[in-house]
């Protein structure tokens, strides 16, 4: 019984025909978005009241026509069909009204609880078009509703009428397409379908035969699963396809679409005045600059400069000032944990830190996240995205890639400073799934901001002289393997995916409304958030376990316990003497006055101001005068000798601390493994260390410098880590320093670009792909320039111009290569 | 002729689409039908795709897609 289904609506519609808008103003802020199982798509979902009833309103993704070629035509039949709602709305766009009938035919077809929106009639109007909404209904046998959603007009009428249709029992049928010669074919299907099968007790049996005919795949699966001899079945139907195709000049899908375009034709001649002069749009006249030969680039490369500026540059900026708030979480945690022992620093502390500092890592990407998604809103809004498409397409095609990863690879970074994550997901709108693939796969292959330390580092220690030319070369070498390598990958291992032709509508322009833009941004900030987190908390249990274990051995635990009670005993000899002896005696006490001097020197880092450091001075002396005393002893001769003592214990303790860090890597798992990896890296010429080094990279490229930084220990305060790694490394040359840049070029993507890759390639596979196949293409890479330089006896920046000379060669070569698209 | 032979700011009518299968049935999805008036606004800065209007709205696609639509001029 319809009457007791709960109240569902969805809206169905082309794309820029003001669906959202729609949805918007019938849901108000009840929305949220998610994503349909299995497929890229998003799926908005709201809710409003009328007449005490709850009503749910599902957005279904934007469709031109409802075959089952692409996901979300797919989503959107299969809403339809499966989900049953009680009223259907097709939104249409009232000044283009041909081609949106040409989609509520289809639905027509489909035998459901149908009514037609002629959205946007302000639009139509000032155009001149003049419709008679009365004599469409008669002629299409279905209800008719002009609204103009901007303005609400219409809006109350609408709500009226879909809670009308959810209470009928048996809808209106609409008007029924007349495919003329096709039509004893249809009927033949038909009879069969009815007789055979129990389709019809689900399914339009009329629609089913239409689908089969325009030769359908899901339709097929259906008879496959519903007929008793689906062979046979399917034979016949092939026949009838096979008869028609050579009784008529039509294959017979073209011929039904072009039966429903020219009743679409018909029927909007009989109902609309058409504009009485052809009004040249304004979206026209801004087309002529955006897309003209020259002006189009330089506004594009404006556009993709401002982009950056906004989201990169200021994005970081803004991180200024989310940071403390961050830094306070851990802040929280680090005081609720268990507290450190002189070396004995607890397992559940050094966790409870790790795991906040993983998470922070990612939650520092908020703010450049928000502005970046904010302004690919801009550009969606707006009607840019496609225009930038038309102007790079020809360039990417040759590549395999899509005028619609111009965007994505933007993000990217095209040149230093990007990000994967942003980048992998604005990979969503490319309809051509071979490209869209390639495009997912090559990004974190371009040079995100995490890459970046490690560069500067190797090129202030090995190309310090040729800073600006090692730095030109890191920018843009990883586009010239980018190309490359999208090509390659498009013509091996994504060779059978299927590729859409490059049919693209570009819409008129639009002045981004705040709603428009803010909603998306926020739904995605937050989309990624929930999808991200567990699994980046996840993997830093395992990073964790991998380099705390198996831990000390109890012989040189027993070694770094005799240093410490060496430094605390040279620190009571220290203070002998002194009446502050008394009060320091045991390991309990000297451990709370190191974490007092430690709370002091950080507050005091964080406070500004002479009044400031006063307040602090004051606060700090009123919890403990005595330590106050030692931390800041001012004339007092016998607090200045302890606080001598102090620092010198302070000072070995964290370098005992550090040894012993060291230490645990080296021993650890993961540093088993670099040592392991040794044999394979050598050609590249990488040791262990940096082996360690970039295995912990893997969670997050960053930290491929600060592993270093604690591999690399420090010998004298004050010394930087490029003066510790040169002492250290001697052996080391700029040939070595360029295979690891290379390598970091071709790094494998980080925890969070990896699960980017996995929600919008679809699959778990190809995050294990994307992140397996740069490891060995990096290696490679790494071992040819480094194996290859030192066999040709190259300096590290001969073998950087010869590598780029290759790179850009090949590059050149691949784009010569056509990449074959068939059409039938 | 073929619609990818047309030039910037010719008009043409469509006569036939070539291609059937997911080409042919995309163009007709996107509103590109037999009997239908069209004008060739502009080449992309590259040459390649083209841009089109059909009848109030406006459509991109490549001339190797192109190519596949047959025309007859105006």
């Amino acid at each position: 019984m319809r009457t007791s289904r709960k109240r569902l609506v969805a809206l169905v519609g082309q794309p820029n025909c003001g669906k959202s808008t729609l949805f918007n103003a019938l849901t108000g802020a009840s929305q949220h978005v998610a994503n349909y199982p299995g497929v890229t798509v998003d799926k908005m979902t709201g809710w409003y009241k009328h007449d005490g009833a709850r009503v749910k309103v599902v957005d279904l993704p934007g469709t031109y026509s409802l075959t089952s070629f692409s996901p979300e035509e797919r989503v959107s039949r299969d809403f339809i069909l499966h989900e049953r709602p009680s009223a259907v709305v097709n939104v249409a766009d009232a000044s283009n009204l041909i081609r949106c009938l040409y989609l509520t035919f289809q639905l027509i077809e489909m035998n459901i609880p149908l009514i037609l929106n002629l959205n946007m009639m302000d639009v139509a109007e000032k155009r001149g078009i003049k419709i008679d909404a009365g004599r469409l209904a008669d002629r299409l046998g279905i209800r008719v509703f002009p609204t103009s959603m901007k303005s609400g007009r219409g809006k109350a009428a609408l709500v009226e009428a879909i809670a009308a249709l959810s209470g009928e029992v048996e809808p209106a049928k609409g008007a029924r397409i007349d495919y003329g010669k096709m039509e004893p074919f249809l009927r033949k299907i038909r009879e069969k379908l009815t007789s055979e099968t129990t389709l019809g007790e689900n399914y339009p049996v009329r629609w089913l035969a239409i689908k089969l005919m325009e030769g359908d795949a899901e339709a097929q699966r259906l008879v496959e699963e519903n007929h008793p001899a689906p062979a046979v079945f399917l034979e016949s139907v092939a026949q009838n396809w096979a008869v028609f195709t050579a009784h008529s000049d039509e294959m017979p899908e073209i011929h039904i679409a072009n039966r429903r375009y020219q009743t679409a034709g018909e029927i909007a001649a009989s109902s609309i005045e058409p504009p009485s002069m052809a009004a040249r749009p304004l979206s026209d006249t801004i087309d002529r600059f955006v897309c003209h030969r020259v002006l189009g680039p330089a506004i594009l490369i404006g556009v993709i400069w401002l982009l950056y500026y906004l989201s990169i540059v200021q994005g970081y900026r803004l991180t200024g000032l989310t940071w403390p708030l961050l830094a306070g979480l851990r802040d929280l945690v680090e005081g609720a944990a268990p507290a450190p022992g002189f070396i004995d620093i607890p397992l559940m502390r050094s966790f409870a830190l790790w795991f906040v500092d993983s998470i922070n890592a990612l939650l520092n990407y908020i703010p450049i996240f928000f502005i970046l998604f904010s302004c690919i809103a801009i550009l969606e809004d707006s009607g840019y995205m496609p225009r930038m498409a038309f102007i790079m397409d020809r360039v990417f095609n040759r590549f395999g890639l899509h005028g619609q990863s111009t965007l994505p690879m933007v993000l990217g970074g095209i040149y230093v400073g990007g990000c994967a994550v942003p980048g992998v997901m604005a990979c969503k709108g490319i309809p051509d799934e071979r490209s869209r693939l390639a495009t997912i796969l090559v990004i974190p292959l371009l040079n995100c901001l995490a890459k970046v330390p490690l560069y500067v580092l190797l090129i202030n220690l090995y190309f310090a002289a040729h800073a600006a030319w090692a730095m030109f070369f890191i920018s843009t070498i990883s586009l010239l393997l980018v190309l490359p390598i999208a090509k390659i990958l498009t013509l091996t291992v994504l060779k059978d995916k299927e590729t859409a032709p490059f049919v693209m509508e570009m819409p008129p322009y639009h002045l981004p409304t705040l709603r428009g833009v803010l909603g998306p941004a926020v739904e995605r900030v937050w989309l990624f958030l929930r999808k991200i987190s567990t699994i980046v908390a996840a993997v830093a249990v395992v990073l964790f376990a991998l380099l705390q274990f198996p831990g000390l051995s109890s012989e040189r635990t027993d070694h770094y316990r005799n240093q410490k009670e060496a430094a605390l005993e040279s620190f009571f000899k220290g203070i002998r003497g002194t009446p502050y002896a008394q009060d320091l005696q045991d390991e309990e006490r000297i451990m709370d006055l190191i974490l007092y001097g430690d709370a002091y020197r950080n507050a005091r880092m964080k406070a500004s101001g002479q009044g400031a450091m006063e307040s602090l001075a004051e606060e700090f002396k009123r919890r403990d005068p005595l330590y106050f005393q030692i931390v800041q002893p001012g004339g007092d001769r016998d607090a200045r000798q302890v606080n001598r003592a102090f620092k010198e214990l302070h000072q070995t303790r964290r370098e005992l601390l550090q040894t012993m860090r060291k230490e645990r890597i080296d021993n650890s798992l993961l540093g088993w493994l670099g040592k392991r990896l040794e044999p394979f890296t050598r050609a590249a010429g990488f040791n262990w260390r940096i082996n360690v080094a970039l295995l912990s990279a893997l969670a997050a490229k960053e930290s491929s410098v600060a592993t270093l930084g604690a591999l690399y220990e420090q010998e004298e305060s004050g010394e930087t880590l490029e003066q510790r790694m040169a002492r250290e490394e001697g052996e080391l040359t700029s040939l070595h320093a360029l295979a690891l840049m290379l390598f970091m070029v071709l790094y494998p993507p980080c925890l969070a670009a990896g699960i980017a890759v996995k929600i919008q390639a679809g699959a778990l596979k190809w995050m294990l792909f994307s992140m397996i196949y740069p490891m060995a293409l990096g290696l490679g890479v790494a071992s040819l320039v480094y194996s290859g330089g030192k066999t040709l006896r190259l300096s590290g920046l001969e073998a950087m111009f010869a590598f780029y000379g290759l790179a850009l060669a090949f590059t050149v070569l691949m784009g010569l290569f056509k990449n074959k698209t068939h059409y039938e | 002729m073929t619609l990818n032979e047309m030039k910037p700011g010719g008009a043409c009518r469509i006569r036939r689409l070539l291609a059937g299968n997911k080409l042919g049935q995309r163009l007709l999805d996107m509103g590109i039908y037999p009997g239908l008036q069209v004008r060739v606004i502009r080449n992309a800065p590259l040459e390649d795709p083209m841009e089109l209007e059909l009848g109030g709205y406006f459509i991109s696609l490549r001339h190797e897609e192109a190519r596949f639509v047959e025309v007859e001029p105006r």
